[in-house]
């Protein structure tokens, strides 16, 4: 992602606690959109709060993707091309 | 000289938004999202990378399920993108927008970003300096640059997300 002139705050853990279900969707880190926009999407897709967003978008940024939800297949699939509308690199997988 | 407030393109008023762009930056986006309107019709993900990247596919190694992915999911967001296009030209010379429409410009701005960012080859950490001998590349980084603030003052204007 590209770094926009704006302070970001490091989480302070870096543990995401989901359910154990079956399918994950994983957000790729790219070089072009912006951190805040990142964080932005995730809080409208997912209404997830801001702290958590951010925290999110941080480990794409710094580990180069995240899980940023998981459920059933169908589920995924909706979180994919929700994201994909966006502009964000996801995909999914069967949770291991 | 006013306030800080006064420099910022995109205001909260209320329910909408107050557009403060100047005639030729209204113009430049109008014309862009005609750029674009024509650039999906003309191209596809397997004729430009830069649309490619607009139309990712949905898993990493696993060739069928990504075609049975493109078949469900391709012409949604098609629409959708077309859709926003549609907004763009209709309201880039308002003086307020609804969210909705603000929206819409956002998309098309970030769609044009990926489209632009993905042809240039930019990295995290590409500078202007590196098209400098390149007058038709540095002008896409121009652009690429105007819409990546346009992006970033949008969401300043915008209202926190509530899930």
């Amino acid at each position: 992602m590209k770094v926009a002139p704006v302070e970001v705050k490091r989480p302070v853990g870096d543990e995401v606690h989901e359910p154990d279900l079956p399918w994950v969707v994983i957000v790729w880190n790219d070089p072009i959109n912006l951190m805040s926009y990142v964080t932005w999407v995730f809080q409208k897709l997912f209404g997830y709060p801001r702290e958590k967003a951010e925290r999110l978008m941080m480990d794409v940024h710094t580990k180069g993707k995240a899980v940023v939800s998981s459920g059933p297949k169908q589920r995924a699939e909706s979180d994919v091309s929700r994201l994909h509308a966006h502009g964000l690199w996801a995909t999914m997988q069967k949770d291991t | 000289m006013g306030s800080p407030d006064d420099a910022r393109p995109f205001r909260r008023q209320g329910d909408r938004f107050a557009v403060d762009l100047p005639h030729g930056a209204r113009e430049a986006l109008r014309r862009l999202a005609g750029q674009y309107r024509d650039l999906l019709r003309d191209e596809d993900p397997s004729s430009d990378p830069g649309v490619a990247r607009l139309f990712p596919p949905a898993r990493e190694d696993d060739p069928l399920a990504n075609l049975e992915y493109e078949h469900a999911a391709h012409d949604g967001l098609m629409a959708g993108r077309l859709a926003n296009i549609a907004v763009l030209e209709r309201t880039a010379g308002n003086t307020t927008l609804a969210e909705g429409e603000l929206l819409a410009w956002m998309a098309v701005a970030n769609d044009l970003r990926l489209v632009l960012g993905t042809r240039l080859g930019l990295t995290e950490e590409t500078t202007e300096g590196e098209f400098a001998d390149d007058p038709e590349r540095r002008e896409a980084f121009d652009v690429y640059g105007f819409l990546s603030a346009l992006v970033g003052t949008i969401l300043d204007a915008l209202p926190e997300p509530v899930g």
